[in-house]
């Protein structure tokens, strides 16, 4: 114990020093948020998880409607996954530009994201209504309510993280590329990275399993 | 233009429900009235609704828990005599659609708005202070948090007034809880209570993990985090892994109901028992939600007036851990008789019957805590001995439950009933009372009456045994749950038994109450000038009753597990600094009162169908907290010479008590 004590006696400066930094939300508040918002996407997983369990569940369950084979068109949800995994990569050129301090050219890639983002979702949104003018509505079967959903999901994420990006971009023409701002554009860029990998999830399980 | 909502909605011919209204009214109008008559709206508003201090959040949880308690007591008296009545060839006085929404509205507010604002109240009262933390990561997060699990409690207490509560038993069972069998607005309310205060749980747990990876004072490593911010990380971690599963549950059942689809409909391909599962994948990790931090509770309490160390310390965090991973693997136990076969019912027995060996660890480690100290048998203590005692018959009979064979026939009985009352008022509720008990001073300056408390304790000790104790001889003579009424003799006596139980246990609440109000009455006498009336040994101790809103004037440096022992003896501990350093803090806001405040208005609206009125208050919400980002004036600094003068103060009443 008393080892421990005249180690901790010897290191106290530099803890006092580092406990500042992280008492005084200088240093390292940023890593904090972004800890913050790792934890909340991990709970957003869950929500997936639990959807896409529900789906594997029902997948077959079409009580006579249409199946999987009948409503997918594999070429029409290829351009809209690569609607969506091309606007992960120009998030990730927005980063770059953050990081290199060019505002306008940041600002340019995130507008390019929010086009693309746009695209993936109009769509998602065409499929889905004339899927329900043919009948298939989520109403129709177990199938269809599982996959409405989880489709769904997914697309209210995207459309939140499309009016978060509208915000981000308002806070930026206001400040610039304060610290704030760059905590906030990294949080998004995370959850726009991990909506790309979820969709990789379903256009698998859902797609390609579907007509497989 | 009112949706569904129309005068008829209001039970103007049900007398019960009408009094309980008319209480809910008197006492509302007195709580506003005393406010008014003391002027004291402008403090309530800036220092509490308003507060961003994990202090007064801590506090606000722990005051709607208990106000919540009151609530649901009074529907389990109302059960009881029910039962008592109807036993003997009586009709009793609920009928029957009354007393379906009577224990459902029990359930639902004992577990969601009794027990876990009571524990998440808990953890940020004490969590900050005991690592040595200003506050938690994300204060105004904290304050919403709050706010939506209150916008959920007013949701089910509406549904008193406005229309009805679900009658389907607390976990909302399809089909019985579809549009087909359940048309009116009692599981919509369900529903949406459950979904906006299970909001505010998952964020106030994202912050609570934050908090304690990243706030711990210098020094404090992993294995000298005191078990109660322990037992509190564990439990944050289930809240961030199941509570989604609730959240994606409720919302296939209200796209069931809303919009017609067929998740768990018995028709077009629905599969009503993976709701059973999907509920149970959150509901059983839930359990463990709430009986984790009690443990802790019951550690610190221990050690404490045991004036030893905690025996075990390691072991106690490895059994914490054990628990929260098996929490996941065991959710089939509560309905072995869907099917499943005897393989996979085999192995959720095992996994049930291993989840009691890092709970028997922690009870010996309680134990031999206890061996060769000098136990002071204060109020906490003897919920902690009350709760060692109750919550290990409730184990035994839970490992009873957990073999298949005995579960087919005991399934849905009272012996049920009786096991998983015995588990959580002897595990929860008594942990929160001990909680109670034992950091009352910390968040208020002064103690509790002792007297009081341990009239409290008995009164709760004894009415458990009579209440539920007969209910485990029903269940094994075949008496299942939610019976309205029983053509009986036999089982008479057990009932009027179990009703006079939980007349003693309204005696304990009473004692309570009053325990609360002679405190207040007698605070000058009861004063804690030290800071440290226990004799405490963690960091929450180290600083003045109540804590300055900074907590710790400056960060205290860890060098061993109980920390602030470790500061005593090296006589360390309350020494005044040359220097006192500016101070960083979080400015209050009222951002996250309004968005509880749209949360709730969104919720109601929901629920009977006012659409242009759901899509305001999402709108409102949402652009509260849009606009709330946009706000820059979020924190400022205490000057030092503030903190030189709360501190001298604190110090100077130190020495006059010594």
């Amino acid at each position: 114990m008393s080892a421990d004590i005249r180690l901790a006696g010897a290191a106290e400066a530099a803890l006092l020093a580092e406990a500042e930094d992280a008492y005084e939300g200088v240093h390292d508040a940023a890593g904090t948020v972004t800890l913050g918002f790792w934890i909340y996407l991990m709970s957003d997983c869950v929500l997936f998880a639990a959807l896409f369990a529900s789906f594997a569940v029902l997948r077959d369950q079409s009580a006579g409607g249409p199946d999987a084979r009948e409503i997918f068109r594999l070429p029409y949800v290829l351009v809209e996954t690569a609607c969506l995994l091309v606007s992960s990569f120009t998030y990730g050129m927005a980063m770059i530009a953050m990081d290199r301090n060019r505002g306008r050219e940041m600002l340019g890639w995130i507008g390019l994201t929010l086009l693309l983002g746009a695209g993936f979702l109009s769509m998602e949104v065409h499929e889905f209504a004339s899927l329900i003018r043919e009948g298939a509505g989520p109403d129709r079967s177990g199938f269809l309510t599982a996959f409405f959903t989880l489709v769904g999901t997914h697309g209210l994420h995207v459309l939140s993280g499309m009016v978060w990006m509208a915000v981000l971009i308002a806070h930026v023409l206001r400040r610039g590329l304060t610290e704030a701002n760059r905590t906030r554009l990294s949080c998004l860029s995370l959850f726009w990275h991990f909506l790309d990998i979820v969709w990789i999830g379903v256009f698998t399980v859902v797609y390609l399993i579907g007509v497989a | 233009m009112l949706g569904r909502l129309t005068l008829d909605a209001i039970p103007y011919d049900n007398p019960i429900v009408m009094g309980a209204v008319l209480f809910m009214v008197v006492c509302a109008l007195a709580v506003v009235g005393g406010i008014s008559h003391f002027r004291l709206w402008r403090p309530l508003w800036s220092e509490w609704l308003t507060s961003v201090d994990h202090k007064n959040i801590g506090i606000m949880y722990i005051v709607l828990a208990i106000v919540m308690l009151v609530r649901g007591f009074s529907d389990a008296i109302m059960m009881r005599a029910q039962q008592a009545l109807a036993s003997d060839g009586g009709a009793g006085y609920l009928p029957p659609q009354h007393f379906d929404q009577v224990f459902t509205a029990h359930g639902v507010i004992m577990i969601f708005f009794m027990a876990m604002p009571f524990v998440i109240g808990l953890m940020n009262l004490v969590v900050p202070l005991q690592i040595g933390a200003r506050d938690v990561a994300f204060p105004y997060l904290n304050s919403m948090s709050l706010w939506l699990t209150t916008a959920g409690a007013v949701l089910v207490n509406l549904s008193l007034a406005v229309g009805n509560f679900a009658r389907t038993g607390w976990l909302a069972y399809p089909p019985l809880s579809e549009l087909h069998f359940s048309p009116d607005v009692g599981v919509d309310y369900y529903i949406w209570s459950l979904q906006i205060s299970g909001v505010g749980t998952l964020l106030a747990a994202v912050n609570m993990i934050t908090t304690i990876l990243r706030l711990r004072a210098p020094g404090m490593t992993m294995m000298r985090v005191p078990i109660f911010t322990w037992t509190s990380l564990c439990s944050s971690m289930l809240i961030v892994a199941a509570f989604p599963i609730l959240t994606a549950t409720l919302a296939m059942l209200s796209l069931d109901r809303y919009l017609g689809m067929h998740f768990f409909t018995n028709a077009a391909g629905g599969n009503p028992m993976m709701y059973v599962n999907l509920i149970w994948a959150w509901g059983h990790p839930e359990v463990y939600i709430l009986i984790l931090p009690c443990f802790g509770i019951y550690s610190e309490v221990i050690a404490t007036f045991s004036g030893k160390p905690l025996f075990g310390y390691t072991s106690m965090v490895y059994a914490s851990v054990c628990i929260t991973v098996l929490s996941f693997i065991v959710w089939l136990h509560h309905f072995f008789t869907m099917g499943s076969g005897a393989d996979v019912n085999a192995f959720f027995g095992i996994t049930t019957m291993i989840i009691a060996v890092p709970t028997g660890v922690k009870i010996f480690n309680w134990l031999f805590t206890m061996y060769r100290g000098r136990v002071r048998f204060t109020t906490p203590v003897l919920w902690t001995i009350g709760f060692m005692v109750t919550f290990t018959i409730g184990g035994m009979t839970g490992v009873l439950l957990a073999v298949p064979p005995a579960d087919f026939v005991l399934h849905n009985s009272l012996f049920l009933v009786a096991h998983f009352h015995n588990a959580i008022i002897g595990g929860v509720v008594f942990g929160c009372m001990a909680g109670f008990n034992y950091w009352f001073p910390k968040a208020t300056g002064f103690r509790l009456d002792e007297r009081l408390g341990k009239i409290s304790f008995w009164c709760w000790l004894v009415g458990f045994y009579l209440a539920f104790m007969p209910l485990y001889l029903l269940g094994l003579m075949g008496m299942t749950r939610r019976l309205d009424r029983v053509d009986n003799p036999v089982w008479h006596i057990y009932l009027v038994v179990a009703m006079v139980g939980a007349g003693i246990i309204f005696c304990g609440i009473l004692a309570q109450l009053a325990q609360i109000f002679v405190s207040v009455r007698d605070r000058v006498a009861l004063k804690d000038a030290t800071g440290d009336p226990w004799n405490g040994r963690t960091l929450e101790w180290a600083v003045a009753s109540p804590p300055p809103f900074y907590n710790f004037a400056e960060t205290p440096v860890v060098r061993a597990r109980d920390a602030f022992w470790q500061m005593k003896r090296l006589g360390i501990a309350h020494r005044e600094l040359p220097a006192y350093h500016q101070i960083h803090m979080p400015r209050n806001t009222g951002a996250g009162f309004i968005v509880g405040g749209f949360a709730a208005v969104l919720g109601f609206a929901l629920v009977w169908h006012i659409w242009w009125l759901a899509i305001g208050a999402f709108a409102g919400a949402i652009v509260t907290a849009i606009a709330h980002s946009f706000n820059e004036n979020r924190d400022y600094h205490v000057p030092s010479e503030l903190v030189a003068l709360t501190e001298a103060r604190y110090l100077q009443k130190r020495l006059q008590e010594a």
